[in-house]
């Protein structure tokens, strides 16, 4: 199709550059530089959309990002498909593929239009009366409909395969907004030599002067003025320019986030280049220079496709040559409209009428009126229009009564005035004053290190305006050199609320939001039912929640609800502005956290072995652990009774490097771990080991950890894996704050060494082959002891010792060396049955034993003394951090849950993890059924697994005075069954513990 | 994101770089053991949490590593002041917004 | 007893590098480095096993014969000498002082981040003023990048030493990776 409407000789488009698109699968013709919108009205396509509630044809009605109505999906293909587009800012690219929204079969015919004719059922607050009783049916029948017909646009249904960057940027001034005053302000900082950022969420800077034809300045036209102001900044280094990027949240001390669209206007864009981009911009200074935005005139039926803000028809007459109607009708209160009547009619197109709400508007522009001829109706409002699927008539109306005429029209330009953007203000927290004179809200408290300017100041002369930004671009400097305004058009003249003709006592569809569907009926029902601050009224109607957050809506809401409550406007309240500004994907705010860099994934040097070996993985944090290491056919179950196995029978070879590592150096280390934890550590000797307990002040275990003493003042402490930050945290705040007195330092050597775990019978033989300088026997070597000396060849830190029970060691190597030092020491021990294990087999061997892992068996509400470990407690040390804590009442009261381990009566079942415990048969799960007893929960089992070694399946758990409770019996209700258990000490496995020395 | 002053770094960081570690000036008594429960209590889990200036403690974890303390208007969110462990409570006030723009 | 083989370091990230027009990204060599700690009253007995003045200025670090010390914190240096083998000397060396050395030469790794988009790509992921006012050459501090602690060390202009626990060092060559892809 050809583009009828646009006219030969006006826009700033190049009429070569021709380019295809498609809506609603008919193929049509546009301009480069086009926005999709200008190339639809080229097109003479005006109905873009259907609205959210009744399903009414809506047409474009701005040029902006305020748009209400034309929301479109854009798809690039099957993956990129983006619902709610505003089609007023997507610019066209060849081969654009866009479908209108919420409509049913098709945007001409729609089936929910019906909700249109049934809008007497669908007064504001609807939902919330209609779906309330009974509460059953919200599950089944309420719901589910309202979910169905909610919504806008569909969502895609795969992941999106664009990139998306964020940038950090820190700058002298932040200047949101590119328009004349954004312009003239970056211009005066800059030449200040600042460093400036200026952003614009337009792909040109300029703003509104772009489609101001008239206006020059300093003898340039608007255009030339905008090419030589961006000239100078571009050829700046210290100025970096920003376009196609909104300005959407403002946050505290100058932090502004931006978004950018990189690749939303290209065709085919470069793979390389991310779709967005997030700015957190960091200024000393902000300038607002946001403009304002022109509001449309609330009267009946003024949503028709084809009923346009005036300056939106001004632009697209004037940047993109697009002329919206051949017949075309004015409605205004401000003399802004009057102006792009006679760029209109200049353009050949017929004025059918300017209607002006006031009585007596400017006379100059009257008399320009009637100097091109076109119709003036002074002191008249709109009382109705026409036409279903584009305006064809409106009728006109003395305010103050009289003769309704009917006049033909295929467009209507209206105009209530300007609402200064003061958005961004509001959000930097930056309080607004009303002013009654000129019927706007302004800044008025600043609490941030920033200026609005222009427009979105109120300040709409253009020579007010320039010495405005001047200044606020260099305020210390002298008084910049003067710039010449010529011909500038006025703004003046404002209307709020509803027209005459839709007053309180009109009877019809004036719409307030058009998205949202909110009438100025709408608004005064939600008044007359209690809602009397604007936040309530708001959320009862939903006016300004939809997408556009009520940028033309508010201020004609608030408007209308002052006047239904006989209050004055400021008084009514304001609704606070947040961010956005505009909408913002969340793959913007995500920029390059998915996937991989979601979150850091950590793996130990042996990882890859463990990789080669077939090991399957378990996240614990960050880390990927080695869970079992399945051989061909073996299920998890098998692999770990087999790791199990060999590592009681022979011996076992498992990667601990995730453990957390400490080295607490000074001549105060002993002392300041007595301190932190329960144990005394005083007399603990060099090369020897030590389990301590963590506890907080409150007296619960808070980690725990074998630490050895590597000389008087050096200390190599282990934490829990979860527990590495938190643990050093903890340490450094009590040495910091606490213990000043105390000569120690803490150093984090977690990733320092990699260390090798071997467990078993055959361990000290495994790997006395490759350790040099030290004696591994029994004698020079017990349990619980370190040593300095190496393996081979590289230094280590060999620790003796056994989370297994078994006769143990723990190779601390340079983590460089971790996976060749585990290499030869499996190729060492594989021919004697050297069997890796993964995690699960450790806690089953752990468990076996009794030893608890923190997190797992406790819960930060258990104490040593609660989980058995009283023996770790120093009772001779006068103080340490959880000392006091443990005597607290509670803590020493009966009836505390305590852990024991269970066995099942039935050896085979293996009990869940979390399942509550019951002290008398015959108490169920609820939903209980009738005669059930309902449960007393005494407890839970924190630790459960099949015990190959013992043939028999063994828990941990905490029952309440457990302790006491050795060899009772208890229940474990499930939903099909309840399962009896024994009460039993914690240890399973090898009572005396003879294996850790080599025996039994 | 909030810039604090860290007086160790002494310079505004970001942040991030920061983690928030309760009231500040709450001394660990010398005897922990003579403490009664009711004083337990009170040192252990009662806090201020007052409207307007509240001292806290914070720590530059991801920077120098140090502990600080910080007066901060919970109010306005905004950070009064910072200062070094150990040193004395300053005496601030809330600080008002100026009204009318600056220039 | 038979000759014990001797193991093989394997770095991360051995000889990892990546170039293009305005980026060059590379895998640092191995290093020694050691966590020190001393109080101020200590400073002036460790100038003589460093071979120079402890930089005590917040952020600023101090080069001499391949030895680098980084201001971390008042009582905090990261001490970085390009030759892996000089650790042990240099380990026995503040032995011999009163202060608190942790050898860490494997807790760390370092990538070398250089080229005209240099700035522009860590502030990708830091949050951190690094324009030649605020973050000078020689400037260091601990910060962050995404989600992952880093030390940041400014070599010169337009080259950066990154410093990172090993096992975030993934995290950080696939973040600056992508970061990358549009630099320039």
């Amino acid at each position: 199709m050809s583009a009828q409407n646009r006219i030969k000789g006006h826009g700033q488009l190049s009429l070569a550059k021709t380019i295809n698109f498609t809506f609603d699968g008919t193929t049509y013709q546009g301009l480069e530089g086009d926005t999709l919108a200008s190339a639809l009205l080229a097109n003479g396509v005006h109905l873009a959309g259907r609205s959210f509630k009744y399903h009414r044809p809506r047409g474009i009605l701005s040029a902006g990002p305020e748009e209400p109505n034309a929301l479109v999906n854009i798809a690039r293909d099957s993956t990129r498909s983006q619902p709610n587009i505003r089609a007023t800012v997507q610019e066209l690219y060849d081969g654009l593929t866009a479908e209108s929204q919420n409509r049913w079969p098709s945007l001409a015919f729609d089936f929910s239009a019906i909700n249109d004719g049934l809008a007497p059922f669908f007064p504001a607050g609807f939902y919330y009366k209609t779906f309330k009783w009974p509460p059953k049916a919200w599950d089944k029948l309420y719901e589910p409909i309202i979910r169905a017909a909610a919504g806008l646009g569909k969502s895609p249904a795969e992941a999106d395969p664009d990139r998306y960057a964020n940038r950090y940027a820190h700058c002298d001034v932040l200047i949101a907004g590119g328009g004349i005053a954004g312009l003239t302000a970056a211009l005066a900082a800059a030449k200040a030599g600042k460093k400036i950022i200026l952003c614009d969420e337009n792909p040109n800077f300029g703003g509104a002067i772009l489609y101001d034809n008239a206006l020059e300045i300093d003898g340039l036209s608007a255009t030339e003025w905008v090419e030589k102001a961006v000239a100078e900044l571009a050829a700046l280094e210290n100025v970096r320019l920003l376009t196609r990027t909104t300005a959407f949240g403002y946050y505290a001390q100058n932090f502004v986030a931006l978004a950018e669209r990189v690749t939303e206007h290209m065709a085919e864009p470069d793979p390389a280049l991310p779709r967005e981009r997030l700015w957190q911009v960091r200024a000393k200074e902000v300038i607002l220079a946001t403009g304002a935005i022109e509001r449309h005139l609330v009267f009946a039926d003024n949503d028709r496709p084809g009923i346009m803000l005036a300056s939106a028809a001004q632009k697209y007459l004037n940047q993109y040559g697009v002329a919206i109607g051949a017949n075309v009708g004015v409605f205004t209160a401000c003399d802004s409209a009057w102006a792009a009547a006679f760029d209109l009619k200049k353009a050949g197109v017929n004025i059918a009428a300017i209607v002006d709400l006031r009585d007596n508007p400017p006379l100059e522009l009257q008399e320009k009126a009637q100097t091109c001829g076109i119709r003036i109706l002074r002191g008249y409002t709109v009382t109705k229009t026409s036409g279903r699927l584009r305006v064809q008539s409106i009728s006109v109306q003395p305010i103050n009564g009289g003769t309704v005429e009917q006049i033909r029209v295929d467009a209507l330009l209206n105009s209530a005035g300007w609402t200064p953007s003061v958005h961004l203000f509001s959000q930097s927290r930056g309080k607004l004053k009303w002013h009654q004179d000129r019927d706007l809200f302004l800044p008025d408290i600043y609490v941030q290190d920033c200026i609005s300017i222009g427009a979105c100041n109120g300040t709409f002369d253009e020579n007010e305006l320039i010495a405005e930004a001047q200044a606020a671009g260099n305020a210390t400097r002298k008084k910049a050199k003067a710039i010449r305004i010529e011909n500038q058009s006025s703004w003046a003249g404002n209307a709020i609320g509803a027209a005459p003709g839709a007053g309180p006592s009109d009877n019809v569809k004036a719409f307030v939001d058009f998205q949202n569907d909110v009438t100025a009926k709408d608004i005064r029902l939600a008044v007359r039912e209690g809602m009397h601050s604007i936040e309530h009224v708001k959320r009862f109607t939903t006016t300004g929640m939809a997408t556009d957050q009520g940028k033309l809506s508010n201020m004609h809401g608030l408007a209308i609800a002052a006047e239904q409550l006989g209050k004055n406007l400021p008084d009514v309240g304001l609704t606070t502005f947040r961010a956005p500004y505009t909408p913002v994907t969340f793959s913007t705010i995500a920029n390059h956290a998915r996937g991989p860099l979601f979150d850091p994934t950590r793996k130990t040097p042996m990882h890859q072995w463990a990789v080669d070996k077939g090991a399957v993985f378990e996240d614990v944090g960050p880390w990927k652990r080695a869970w079992y290491f399945p051989k061909a056919g073996e299920d998890m179950h098998a692999a770990v009774n087999r790791e199990c196995v060999a590592v009681r029978k022979k011996a076992g070879i498992f990667d601990a490097t995730t453990l957390g590592k400490i080295e607490i150096t000074g001549p105060d280390a002993a002392e300041f771990l007595n301190r932190l934890y329960t144990n005394p550590w005083t007399k603990l000797g060099v090369g020897r080991c030590r389990y301590g307990i963590m506890c907080r002040e409150d007296g619960f275990i808070y980690d725990d950890g074998v630490i050895g003493r590597i000389t008087d003042d050096r200390f190599h402490v282990t934490t829990t894996t979860g527990g590495a930050p938190r643990v050093m945290n903890h340490m450094e705040d009590y040495l910091q704050t606490e213990f000043t007195d105390l000569d120690v330092h803490l150093t984090s050597t977690s990733e320092q060494w990699a260390v090798i775990a071997v467990q078993g019978p055959l361990a000290r033989e495994i790997i006395e082959p490759l350790v040099e300088g030290i004696d591994l026997s029994h004698e020079a070597m017990p349990h619980m002891s370190v040593r300095e000396g190496k393996i081979c060849g590289v230094p280590t830190r060999l620790f003796r010792m056994s989370f297994t029970g078994e006769m143990g060691f723990e190779i601390n190597v340079p983590a460089d060396y971790g996976e060749s030092v585990w290499q030869a020491v499996y190729a060492q021990g594989e021919p004697r049955g050297l069997t890796p294990y993964g995690t699960e087999a450790m806690h089953v061997l752990r468990a076996e034993k009794g030893y608890i892992i923190v997190g797992q068996d406790t819960d930060g509400t258990v104490t040593p003394h609660d989980a058995g470990l009283s023996w770790a407690i120093g009772k001779a040390k006068p103080d340490f951090v959880g000392k006091r804590g443990m005597r607290r009442p509670d803590l020493v009261a009966e009836g505390r849950r305590q852990l024991v381990g269970l066995r099942t009566k039935n050896p085979k079942v293996v009990l869940e993890e979390g399942a509550q415990i019951v002290a008398t048969p015959g108490q169920t799960v609820p939903p209980a059924i009738p005669p059930a007893i309902p449960m007393k929960m005494i407890g839970f089992v924190t630790s459960s697994y099949w015990s190959e070694a013992l043939g028999h399946s063994i828990a941990l758990a905490l029952v309440e005075d457990g302790h006491s409770l050795e060899g009772d019996t208890l229940y474990v209700p499930m939903e099909d069954r309840t399962i009896e258990v024994e009460v039993s000490g914690c240890v399973f496995y090898d009572l005396d513990g003879g294996r850790l020395n080599g025996k039994n | 994101m909030l810039l604090i002053h860290c007086p160790y770094c002494e310079e505004e960081r970001p942040e991030v770089e920061f983690a928030g570690a309760g009231e500040a000036h709450i001394d660990r008594p010398k005897d922990m053991n003579a403490m009664s429960d009711a004083e337990f209590e009170k040192f252990f889990f009662i806090r201020d949490n007052p409207k307007g200036v509240n001292y806290e403690r914070w720590r530059h974890i991801h920077g120098c590593g140090r502990f600080f303390n910080a007066a901060r208007d919970t109010v306005s969110d905004k950070f009064l002041t910072t200062y070094k462990s150990g040193e004395k409570k300053p005496e601030v006030a809330t600080q008002k917004p100026v009204q009318g723009a600056k220039k | 007893m038979a000759k014990i083989k001797m193991a093989k370091a394997r770095p991360p990230h051995e000889g990892r590098r990546f170039a293009n027009s305005a980026i060059s990204i590379e895998q640092a060599l191995p290093a020694s480095r050691i966590s020190l700690r001393a109080g101020s009253n200590e400073l002036a007995e460790l100038t003589k096993p460093l071979g120079f003045k402890l930089p005590s200025k917040p952020g600023t670090s101090k080069t001499k014969s391949g030895l680098s010390a980084l201001w971390l914190g008042p009582d905090e240096w990261l001490l970085i000498n390009n030759d892996p083998q000089a650790i042990s000397k240099l380990m026995e060396n503040l032995d011999a002082v009163k202060c608190s050395n942790v050898d860490i030469s494997h807790r760390n790794t370092a990538i070398i981040i250089s080229g005209k988009a240099a700035e522009d790509v860590l502030n990708s992921g830091c949050p951190r003023d690094l324009s030649l006012d605020a973050f000078p050459p020689g400037f260091c501090s601990r910060t962050l990048f995404g989600k992952i602690e880093i030390i940041l060390w400014r070599l010169s202009e337009n080259s950066f030493h990154i410093e990172v626990w090993r096992s975030y060092s993934e995290y950080l060559w696939t973040f600056l990776l992508d970061a990358s892809k549009d630099a320039g």
